[in-house]
Formats: structure tokens, C-alpha cells, sequence
């Protein structure tokens, strides 16, 4: 009895690891499963999304306080994290533009944004 | 001015696609293309030359120590990416502008070569960086910005071809960057050479296997592995002529390099190669892949498509080459790489001339072509003689080194269906060859002239590479077994 409650305070002493791993799974299963494209990007959004809190995550001490020279703390939480999240944001956000703006495109072209229509209308499905 | 080289490499190309989207016009924009063009090949063989002389270049950029900034480090290995890619750059060039104007519509066309300079500074970003986390975002750059070269491509289906391309490379670029921040938890930093140092201590757990396992996933997807190539021959047949042969030469190989960089230099090929069991999978999914591309493009209708999935085909023999491990094996696999890179840069540059005069690229388009562009079609049949690997040719000398490193571990049986995978190439090659020398010409070939000048010039230059790097093997051959050592050796 004692390990089963070690082990439950193991597991959910790492709950963050724990959502980083449901959103990263939920992610790419929303990519793979649905053939509406927008709903396509939005789990590969999601997936995209939960790296940064597996990064973020690396970069947390307890206790420890944002990373601002004070005299008053001493135990900092790690910036470089954070800045390499920063620049991946940044990925994330263009990748979902340049995504939904050939979705925009798509649907001028076929009038529709649904996968198998257009592989349906071209008829030459790989 | 010459120490910032390794920095003015991705800048250049960087600032020349700033340019191009300012002036936005046509011409000028295309004049912007070739200057840089030829500045970052210029660059390129100037840090070659230093390298061969000084050995390995380690820039820090901003002047941060790179224990916590970047570091660019240039060693034999991506010298060579880098002058391939650069020089692959520089012969496209003078090609691009007609072929541009005839395939883009007039208002995007400054976008296009602003689109092509990112996608080019984001692969050389990749060759040179020694940060791990620098080399996802310039793999970042480089595939958004092909995106959107695939999609300027005429035909509807490159818009398909461009999204699910988008899907297929964000899910392997992420896959790359938890597989790095994986290995940055272990080591807490991103410097690829002190991630090798660092590694030796925490090999064997759990977190590093992750790591390796995120990292080859992410890459193969990137360099098209054989189960993972779906997105390749859409995205290579339906983007414009330009683009396809930019990509089908670079990016791929630069995916390919990434991959060795990680394999050999970073985890090391002890780790990778003796404790795991990658070299079985590798060579089961390299060979799957030459059998099977090579089968499916026995059977395509669309020329363009038929070379693209030889592509997939082709990329099996580097990573088999590279699975092999050993040095006459890596050697094959990377002296491959650039054979490959000019044989389907000659190839596809030949059907961008097609398409050019003819319109179209389907087998029904082309028939009998060959009597009336005869010097174009005997350059794309020297370059698909060097793809099956004929005495003479450069392919032949990557296909021997394969052949020869799979003998030397004692797998003749691989060796054989390296030739036998060649008599699949002659397939599919003869029955383009038949259908351009031997039919009569259809409607739309019938009026067609040889190619401007300036089109005829690069795609000969490229088919005579071939021929010239069958027979002196010394900058290829040789370079490429300099860098197989460099890259077993390791950074440790």
C-alpha cells in the first residue's frame, strides 16, 4: 500500500510532464485522424505547443524566482529556456500563418477544405 | 573581413531576400538572386580553401563564448555541404530568370526569388550552425519558405502538395526539437560539440535513447526516408521548375547531413551503430526504399513525378551508405550525396527547359521531343545515364564505393542488389528515353526549339559535371572520404 502511494507521488509529483505528454499525444492524433485542414493545423498547433512546456518545464526551479538580478532572491529560475521558447513561438505562429493561408488558397481552388473531396477531384490520390 | 565569413554566409543570402521583397519588380529582383548567388559561393569556396588549410573554423557569434551563445563551426564535412548547396545556387541562377517569367505570375515574381534566398540562407543556417538549437530554426526557415515556393507552382495540386509537405515537416521539425530538448535536460547545453562531451556520462539512459530515437525520426522525415516520403514526389513534381530543382539538389542533403552530424559526430557511431541496432533497420528501410521508389516510378505518367520518386530511391543509397559505418561506406554514402545533388539538378533542369518551350510535362506531352531539343535531351540522358550508374559517369563511382564497403563487411548479397537495383533504374530510364527518342512527336512537341542560351548553358554544365566527377574523382571522391574521417573521428 505504502509503494502504490509512492508511486502516485511520483506520478503526479510530475503532472507537468504528464499534460506536456496528453497535449503532445492529443496533437498529433488530431493531425493524423481529421481530414478537415484547419483541424489539421490546429492539433499540429497543439503539438507544437506542448514542446514548449516540455522545455519550460526544464527550466523551473522551485522556489525559484524570475530571472531579474535582485538582492533580495537568490535561487533564479533558468532564462535561457525561456528565450529558445521565445524563438519557437515565433516558428509556431508563422507555421500556422503560412498553413492557414494555403488553406485560404486550397479552398479558392476546390471549394473545399476537406481532404478526401480533393483527393476525390483530382483523382490521383499518392 | 575574411574572419566573418562564416557569419556573412547565411547573412548575405539573408539580406539579399530583404532586397528582393523591396524592389519586388522582376528583373531586378533576379539580378539580386545571382548576386548573391555568387557571393555565397564565393564565400563557400573561401572557407573551404581555409579549412583545408587551418583545419576546423569555430566562429562565436556576437562574440559569446559558445559554452551559452552560438557557435558556427565549419569543418570538412559542411565545407563540403556548403559548396555544394552554394554551387548549386550559382548554376541555377542564370537559369531562373526565363524560366521564373514563363511559370510565376508577373506580380509574385519578386517574391519568389525573396521566398528562394530564405529557403537558401536557411540551408546553408543548417550547414554551418553548431547549435543544435540554431539548426531547428534555420530548418524552420528553410521549410517555410519552400512552402511557399511549392505553392507558386501553376497547377492546383502544388497548393496539396505545399500543405501536406507543411504537416509532414512541422511534425518532423518538431519531433527534432523534443528530441534536442530531451538532450539539452541531459546536458544543459546546445552546442553539438559539447553535447558529444557531455554524453559520454549519461549515455545509457533512458532520457538519451528518447532523444536519439525523437532526433532520427525527425530528420528521416526531413530527408524523406522511405516510409516517411509521402509528401516528396507531389511536392517535387508539382512546384515550379525552379524550385524543384533547387530543392531535389539541397534540401534533401542538407537533411542528410543534419542526420550524419547527429549520428556520427554527436551520439557517435559506437553508440548509435554498435550498442543499438540501427544499422539493421537503416539498411532494411534504405534498401525498401530503392526497390520501392524505383518500382513506383516504373509506373508514373508525369515525368517530373517519375524523377521525384527515383529521388526517394536515390536517398536510400546515402543512407545506406551511411548505416554501413565504416569508412568506404560513409564515403559512398556522402560522394552519393553530391552525385546526386548535380545529376538531379542536370535532370530537372532539363524538364524545367521542357516545360519551358513545351508546356507541359506528362510522358503524352514529351513524346518524340528528343528530335527537336536534342542538345537539352542529350544532356538529361547523361545525367539519367550517371543515375544508373554506367563506367564513366559519377554515378558510378558512388555505387562502386557502396558496393565495395558492403563487400568489406561481408554482405555481398547487399552488393548484389546494389546492381540489381540499377537494372530497376534502367527501367524506368529507358522507357523515358523511348518515349523522347523514339516516338513521334506529339502536337505540342512538334513546333519546339532548343531552349535560350541562357537555359542551354547551366543544364550542359551540369551534364558535363557528371561526366567530368566520373572520371576525376579527387574533389569529390576524395573530399568525401576526408569527411568520412572527420565524421567518425567525431567532435569528441
Amino acid at each position: 500500500m505504502t509503494e502504490l502511494v509512492k508511486l502516485g507521488g511520483d506520478l503526479a509529483s510530475h503532472y507537468n510532464q504528464w499534460i506536456t505528454v496528453f497535449l503532445m499525444v492529443s496533437g498529433l492524433y488530431i493531425v493524423i485522424a481529421r481530414g478537415n485542414m484547419v483541424k489539421k493545423l490546429v492539433g499540429l498547433s497543439l503539438f507544437q505547443t506542448s514542446v514548449y512546456l516540455l522545455y519550460l518545464s526544464a527550466g523551473k526551479i522551485l522556489g525559484g524566482t524570475a530571472p531579474i538580478i535582485d538582492p533580495a532572491f537568490t535561487v533564479y529560475s533558468h532564462p535561457l529556456p525561456h528565450v529558445l521558447i521565445l524563438t519557437a513561438i515565433v516558428v509556431g505562429v508563422a507555421t500556422l500563418a503560412v498553413g492557414l493561408a494555403l488553406v485560404v488558397r486550397i479552398n479558392e481552388a476546390y471549394g473545399t477544405i476537406e481532404e478526401d473531396d480533393i483527393f476525390e477531384q483530382d483523382d490521383n490520390r499518392p | 573581413m575574411s574572419e566573418h565569413l562564416p557569419a556573412l554566409q547565411v547573412v548575405v543570402p539573408l539580406f539579399g531576400a530583404l532586397l528582393a521583397a523591396l524592389v519586388r519588380r522582376p528583373w531586378p529582383a533576379w539580378l539580386i538572386t545571382v548576386v548573391v548567388s555568387i557571393a555565397v559561393l564565393v564565400i563557400s569556396a573561401m572557407l573551404l580553401v581555409r579549412v583545408l588549410d587551418e583545419g576546423v573554423i569555430s566562429y562565436h557569434l556576437g562574440g559569446w563564448d559558445p559554452t551559452i551563445g552560438i557557435e558556427y563551426r565549419v569543418d570538412i564535412v559542411n565545407a563540403l555541404i556548403l559548396l555544394l548547396v552554394s554551387a548549386v545556387a550559382a548554376v541555377i541562377a542564370p537559369f531562373a530568370r526565363l524560366s521564373v517569367l514563363s511559370e510565376v505570375p508577373e506580380d509574385r515574381i519578386g517574391w519568389f526569388y525573396s521566398m528562394y534566398l530564405v529557403a537558401l540562407a536557411g540551408l546553408l543556417g543548417i550547414a554551418i550552425t553548431g547549435d543544435a538549437f540554431n539548426a531547428f530554426v534555420f530548418l524552420e526557415v528553410s521549410s517555410l519558405s519552400s512552402y511557399a515556393l511549392i505553392a507558386m507552382g501553376r497547377d492546383r495540386r502544388a497548393l496539396v502538395a505545399a500543405y501536406q509537405y507543411l504537416i509532414m515537416g512541422t511534425i518532423g521539425a518538431t519531433f527534432y526539437v523534443i528530441g534536442v530538448g530531451l538532450l539539452y535536460t541531459m546536458t544543459g547545453t546546445l552546442n553539438l560539440g559539447l553535447i558529444a562531451d557531455r554524453l559520454a556520462d549519461v549515455e545509457s539512459t533512458r532520457s538519451v535513447l528518447v532523444a536519439l530515437a525523437f532526433i532520427f525520426v525527425g530528420i528521416s522525415l526531413k530527408l524523406a526516408l522511405f516510409p516517411l516520403h509521402y509528401w516528396l514526389p507531389n511536392a517535387y513534381a508539382y512546384a515550379p521548375s525552379v524550385a524543384t530543382v533547387f530543392l531535389a539538389a539541397t534540401a534533401t542533403k542538407v537533411a542528410i547531413y543534419l542526420f550524419a552530424r547527429f549520428v556520427f559526430s554527436v551520439f557517435g557511431a559506437g553508440f548509435v551503430f554498435a550498442d543499438l541496432p540501427v544499422t539493421p533497420v537503416l539498411v532494411t528501410l534504405s534498401v525498401a526504399a530503392i526497390f520501392g521508389a524505383a518500382t513506383v516510378a516504373v509506373f508514373q505518367s508525369d515525368v517530373k513525378r517519375m524523377f521525384a520518386y527515383s529521388s526517394v530511391g536515390q536517398i536510400g543509397y546515402i543512407t545506406l551508405g551511411l548505416a554501413l559505418a565504416t569508412v568506404t561506406g560513409l564515403t559512398g554514402g556522402l560522394v552519393h550525396l553530391l552525385n546526386h545533388a548535380i545529376i538531379k539538378a542536370a535532370i530537372f533542369m532539363g524538364l524545367g527547359a521542357v516545360f519551358f518551350r513545351v508546356g507541359g510535362i506528362e510522358f503524352k506531352d514529351i513524346a518524340g521531343i528528343g528530335r527537336r531539343m536534342p542538345i537539352t535531351m542529350s544532356a538529361i540522358g547523361i545525367a539519367c545515364l550517371s543515375l544508373i550508374g554506367v563506367p564513366g559517369t559519377a554515378g558510378f563511382v558512388s555505387k562502386w564505393y557502396l558496393i565495395v564497403a558492403s563487400i568489406e563487411v561481408g554482405w555481398w548479397w547487399l552488393g548484389f542488389l546494389i546492381v540489381l537495383s540499377s537494372m530497376l533504374t534502367v527501367l524506368y530510364v529507358g522507357r523515358f528515353f523511348e518515349c523522347v527518342w523514339f516516338r513521334e512527336p506529339s502536337p505540342e512537341a512538334a513546333t519546339a526549339t532548343e531552349p535560350p542560351f541562357e537555359m542551354l548553358v547551366p543544364i550542359c554544365l551540369l551534364a558535363a559535371a557528371t561526366v567530368y566527377f566520373g572520371i576525376d574523382t579527387e574533389l569529390t571522391a576524395g573530399m568525401a572520404q576526408r569527411a568520412a574521417t572527420a565524421l567518425l573521428e567525431g567532435l569528441r
